[in-house]
């Protein structure tokens, strides 16, 4: 009996347009997202039609959730300037280390009292640590009020620019805490802002 | 495809001694491996999901002589309550009120209508409606966006957010949204 050979055929694939595709998702991925930051609050925002991205720099944030204030500003050099006034405001000196620390911290949610202690932590404590927030309240001279404030100050200073706010507020809090908020900026004369939110096509 | 025509030219006949030219066809399975590799690093590491910001203008409170009157006719007020649930009335407060829900077929609608009406029974150029939000203690940050976000669908050009009246508190207890 006679057997059907069957032809052996090479196994190697011509892997030129699969390296291609790829490389082009690879450079897509890599030109459009923005690394990940880790959030010491977990925040969720509310969705809504709006499709006006954040804007990158000269922004700072006020995060709020579960009835605690955390405060973000984008640019380290503005960190820095910032972590200076707000140490001769009150008067905790910061060494130039310390204020290098502080510059890479994006977003803090500490009381000006243990703010040095928070600043000395090394990076894997400072997670766990648990923030307690920044003290709010409605006076002209609450630690929130001065960290907009001096934020406001050095943003002028060193960039020539209004500084931006953007409220990012978690989904399930309750109005009164945002308006808080909304109350310590107006205190200022800072009537425009934003809202975080997120892109919600389903509604 | 990335290999070169490596067949040579035809050539004379005869003897002439050619190099032999080797393919350039390359492995591509490492690069291929390498390339996805990277890929699923970015996809985890990065957040392509950009935040959205909502603008939002205020009224200047150092400043007390900005107030503007406001026709009551033409003015509705939106009461943000308990349970995702909202009140609404147009006209001065008394007016008879309507419990609705946020979303397409709720508020959305109820403002678009209403809008409508307003410009339909006053005369112009100023016949647009004013929207009054009022945000209760019990009310989310969610419902607050909410509501911004249906105002600004709807196109309604002038809205301001107010404190409750306890009056108003009143009703909304009265309809069990608080």
């Amino acid at each position: 009996m006679a057997r059907i050979k069957i032809p052996r055929k090479s196994t190697a694939i011509d892997m030129t347009a699969m390296c291609d595709v790829a490389f082009l998702l690879l450079t897509f991925f890599i030109l459009t997202a923005k690394l990940k930051q880790e959030d010491p609050l977990r925040v969720d925002v509310p969705g809504a039609s709006i499709k006006v991205n954040v804007p990158d720099v000269d922004m700072a944030t006020v995060t709020i959730g579960h009835s605690k204030v955390f405060f973000s500003v984008e640019g380290t050099d503005l960190r820095k300037a910032l972590l200076e006034e707000m140490g001769k405001k009150y008067s905790i000196s910061f060494t130039p280390a310390e204020q290098q620390k502080f510059s890479l911290i994006p977003t803090f949610g500490v009381p000006v009292n243990v703010l040095k202690q928070y600043i000395n932590l090394t990076q894997d404590e400072r997670k766990k640590y648990n923030q307690p927030g920044i003290p709010v309240d409605t006076t002209t001279n609450s630690e929130l009020f001065n960290w907009i404030y001096q934020a406001r100050i050095v943003t002028k200073n060193l960039h020539n620019k209004e500084l931006r706010f953007a409220i990012k507020g978690d989904s399930r809090e309750q109005y009164p805490e945002i308006q808080k908020i909304i109350d310590v900026l107006q205190k200022q004369a800072v009537n425009k802002f934003s809202l975080i939110t997120s892109l919600n096509q389903s509604k | 495809m990335a290999e070169l025509d490596t067949s040579g030219g035809g050539g004379k006949k005869g003897g002439k001694v050619r190099s032999k030219k080797a393919s350039t066809r390359i492995d591509l399975t490492a690069m291929v491996d390498l390339a996805f590799l990277l890929i699923t690093f970015f996809i985890m590491a990065t957040t392509l999901a950009k935040p959205k910001a909502m603008d939002t203008f205020w009224p200047d409170k150092t400043k007390k002589d900005v107030q503007l009157p406001v026709p009551e006719t033409r003015t509705m007020t939106v009461l943000l309550g308990a349970n995702d649930k909202l009140e609404w009335f147009v006209g001065a407060p008394g007016s008879a009120t309507h419990v609705d829900n946020f979303g397409k077929n709720g508020i959305r609608k109820t403002l678009i209508e209403e809008n409508k009406k307003i410009e339909a029974t006053h005369a112009g150029p100023d016949n647009f409606m004013i929207v009054l939000v009022k945000a209760s203690d019990k009310s989310t940050y969610k419902n607050f966006v909410s509501m911004l976000d249906e105002i600004n669908i709807a196109g309604i050009k002038s809205y301001g957010v107010v404190a409750l009246t306890p009056a108003e508190l009143g009703l909304l207890k009265r309809d069990g949204l608080y």
